[in-house]
């Protein structure tokens, strides 16, 4: 037994001494970064989680096309493309040189094959939909490929951007889930399940090199534990952070920067619109009315996050502020009500899957429809619950859920989507919408869109969620806006 | 003894069968079907179809059990619907992280709480006792992930002696391994020591009243002789019943500390399993645990045997 206490003693000893070693002053090429939630697995192109992008994209991974910081469209594998008049036609020109991390060639083929991939039988692409409209794709020359749609779609050069459209081998595509193989300028070196991943430079890489020579994502879920790595400085950067509560103790120590961006998160209260009572518009529209958003996003999200009138992010060039329309005013919300035929009210489900804007925020809901007299019976769901009951079940009256994808007004043309929105004139407005090539055409035609949702009420708009994290206040060039869900290592440094 | 060994396990076997019935089949009713969790809210229906079938998801339900309990037996647990590894290598993995961690509690549990009983039963009444009874009595009330993050506000933050969680792997070294799995040992042996102190001190005491102790003393033997070789090993077997229960619940109920501190182990793995819909990594690490507590429980009896003959004979 003394032998024992005497290793215990010896390693309790070794232990103060390694840590009152002062670590390395020299200019680090290594970061830290948290992730709230493991990816699954490393295949962007099978499987809808976002933390796949979160670790994959434009680090592993890159597409012909992808988004910048500020969620325009830059050039990626493709450094320049045409489009016919028809806007059928887009012919890419690769860039010349790039290898894949296994060291074999990316050319024309390797486009040909990740693109046709996408829509074959068997595939497991979650965002197929976005690619139906590829007719034909074309190897012209090793650098050269011509993509050809059935109906012209403005939006590809933007679906193309997506990590579900990353250029894969046809050689290493199948393993690509715990091998990843692409042409990014990392590469995935190890990967410790539910503890971290750790990604090196990629020497070969094409492009620029990263800065960072290693990167580690760390999983760190709980909130608390994520309050106290990032504190003892085991992380250095923490994107998406789970207690946004946290965040203004960070923003008083010098020693971290508070980051507030934006994401493409609308965060709705989704409303069943083929459930009664919510068929009737008045009663949609008492909803809107009785919705206070700025005590959501002061109670719920601790101050962070913009306050939306209809489906569409703030920062988008062609966003009508539409906030006025559904003012908080539960007098007229009690009115409306009375006019529907429920000057009592009535009562409905409230369906709230995990994130805390849900949770949180549902609370705060409940409460002000019971003002108006809408009781509102709370469950809470874990999200393979809230998929099965809400979204494919459509057994719900009401729910709270952040619409994540990039410029997804388009779900609210598709009438067995569940909310379950049926409008002609909508359907319209959006296929116009994918007809049209001319910006201007349709900037137009994504304000009409916008308009005739926050019109009809389809749901309860309440706001855009805030990309909130907290970096090192010594680390740049990390992605504030969340254009998509990446954690982007390419142009990230340490200054000095 | 032969017989005795015979009979326990028998019912370790039949325990397992039952194991995995129960397990199978409650999360075969668990709602939520993982290709949809997968694929998300944008997945075409034919897509989910595509990988409902690749998962092996369309089986009929006997087949699937079978095709489960026959993988178990020849040690193969299937793949991941997730990580698209075998959940064999993801045990692996975990189990590196909860093993070491539940023998590290329960070693530092039982280092502390034998002195401390045996101090404390041997002094009754003593201010030693009444102290230690009063600590002891704290050490239960305090929730271990409450404990765990003023270690991690004190050791982590403000000294920086420790990280705040995290385990690097063995490969790094097997001292960077037991310094990351101090703190949440420690976490995790503070009310296990406290239950376990307060068991040995009472179950001495006990036995301390027994006539044969006092015929021990009545030979000459001082009351510290008398403890020491007569009431100490009688006064073992509620210790070890309870030691045997620790250890299961350390290996398998480790799952707060392990969030806390964002340790790679085995209650996290099931945690995930279930919240992402990976219902065959919940099933096989359900039922791995399961044999374990089986296992330790069956171990246990056969300390008993050995610690007390009379059991050995009473069955035989």
């Amino acid at each position: 037994m003394t032998s024992i206490v005497k290793a215990l003693a010896f390693a309790g000893a070794l232990a103060v001494t390694s840590a009152l070693t002062p670590a390395a002053f020299a200019a680090k090429t290594d970061i830290n970064v948290g992730l709230p939630l493991e990816p699954p697995n490393l295949d962007p192109t099978s499987g809808a989680a976002g933390a796949i992008d979160s670790v994959t994209y434009s680090n592993i991974f890159e597409g012909l096309t992808r988004f910048g910081p500020d969620g325009g469209i830059n050039p990626g594998l493709a450094q320049s493309w045409t489009i016919s008049d028809d806007g059928l036609v887009y012919t890419f020109k690769l860039h010349e040189g790039v290898k894949f991390s296994d060291g074999t060639d990316m050319n024309a083929d390797d486009v040909k094959f990740s693109l046709d991939r996408i829509g074959a039988e068997g595939s497991t692409n979650a965002q197929k939909a976005l690619y139906a409209d590829i007719a034909s794709v074309e190897v012209v020359d090793p650098l050269t490929v011509k993509v050809t749609l059935t109906k012209p779609n403005g939006n590809i050069l933007f679906n193309l951007a997506w990590g579900d459209a990353v250029i894969v081998a046809p050689e290493s595509a199948d393993n690509n889930a715990t091998n990843p193989v692409g042409t990014g300028a990392f590469v995935l070196k190890t990967w410790a399940k539910g503890d971290q991943i750790e990604l090196a430079r990629n020497e070969n890489y094409w492009g620029e090199p990263a800065k960072l020579d290693k990167v580690v994502f760390k999983v760190i879920a709980d909130p608390n534990a994520a309050f106290a790595a990032v504190m003892a400085g085991d992380v250095d950067s923490y994107m998406a952070f789970p207690a946004p509560e946290n965040l203004p103790q960070f923003d008083a120590d010098p020693r971290f920067r508070v980051v507030a961006g934006s994401t493409e998160g609308e965060t709705i209260l989704s409303t069943n619109n083929k459930m009664p009572p919510f068929d009737n518009i008045k009663v949609r529209e008492a909803l809107a009315h009785a919705i206070d958003r700025k005590a959501i996003i002061d109670g719920a999200m601790f101050g962070y996050g913009t306050p939306i009138g209809t489906h569409f992010a703030p920062h988008h060039p062609s966003y009508v502020d539409l906030t006025a329309q559904s003012n908080f005013d539960p007098e007229k919300a009690k009115a409306l009500l009375a006019e529907a035929g429920f000057p009592d009210g009535f009562k409905t489900t409230l369906k709230l899957p995990p994130p805390s804007y849900a949770r949180r925020g549902g609370e705060i809901i409940a409460s002000q429809l019971r003002n108006v007299g809408i009781e509102t019976e709370i469950s809470n769901l874990e999200w393979a619950q809230w998929l099965e009951q809400v979204f494919k079940g459509k057994d719900f009256g009401l729910t709270i859920v952040s619409h994540t994808e990039p410029l997804d007004i388009g779900i609210y043309a598709r009438p067995d989507y569940y909310f379950q929105y049926d409008s002609a004139e909508f359907q319209k407005i959006m296929e116009d919408l994918n007809n049209a090539t001319d910006p201007q055409e349709r900037n137009r035609l994504l304000q009409v869109a916008q308009k005739k949702i926050a019109d009809d009420y389809v749901n309860g708009y309440l706001f855009q969620l805030a990309n909130t994290g907290v970096v090192n206040a010594k680390l740049m060039g990390v992605w504030e806006n969340a254009p998509t869900q990446a954690a982007d290592m390419t142009g990230v440094y340490w200054a000095d | 003894m032969l017989p005795f060994l015979i009979k326990r396990l028998v019912s370790l076997c039949l325990s397992l069968v039952a194991a995995s019935l129960v397990i199978f089949f409650v999360i075969e009713v668990v709602p939520g079907d993982p290709a949809s969790f997968m694929l998300g809210m944008n997945a075409e229906p034919d897509t989910v179809a595509a990988l409902r079938d690749s998962l092996g998801l369309n089986a009929s339900i006997p087949l699937r059990y079978w095709q489960w309990v026959s993988g178990l037996l020849q040690g193969e647990f299937g793949t991941s619907y997730t990580y698209k590894v075998p959940v064999r290598e993801l045990i692996a993995d975990r189990i590196w992280v909860s093993l070491p961690l539940a023998a590290l509690a329960l070693l530092l549990s039982t280092l502390i709480a034998f002195p401390v009983g045996v101090i404390a039963a041997a002094r009754r009444n003593s201010p030693a006792d009444v102290s230690i009874m009063g600590v002891t009595q704290l050490g239960i009330a305090v929730p271990n992930f409450w404990f765990a993050m003023l270690l991690v506000m004190f050791f982590a933050i403000t000294l920086r002696w420790f990280s705040a969680g995290g385990f690097p792997g063995w490969d790094a070294g097997l001292f960077a391994g037991l310094k990351a799995l101090t703190l949440p040992a420690v976490a995790l042996a503070l009310p296990q020591a406290s239950i376990l102190a307060r068991v040995m001190r009472s179950s001495l005491l006990d036995t301390l009243g027994e006539d044969f102790v006092r015929t021990a003393r009545a030979k000459g033997l001082s009351q510290r002789q008398a403890l020491w070789r007569h009431a100490l090993r009688n006064a073992l077997i509620p210790v070890l019943t309870i030691i045997g229960l620790q250890f299961s619940f350390l290996l398998a109920g480790a799952i707060i500390i392990e969030n806390v501190f964002f340790l790679p182990g085995l209650g996290r793995l099931v945690f995930q399993g279930i919240t992402q819909r990976d219902l065959i990594v919940v099933k096989s690490v359900i039922f791995l645990l399961v044999f374990a507590v089986i296992l330790v429980t069956f171990i246990v009896d056969m300390t008993y045997a050995i610690v007390d003959p009379r059991l050995r004979r009473a069955r035989a």
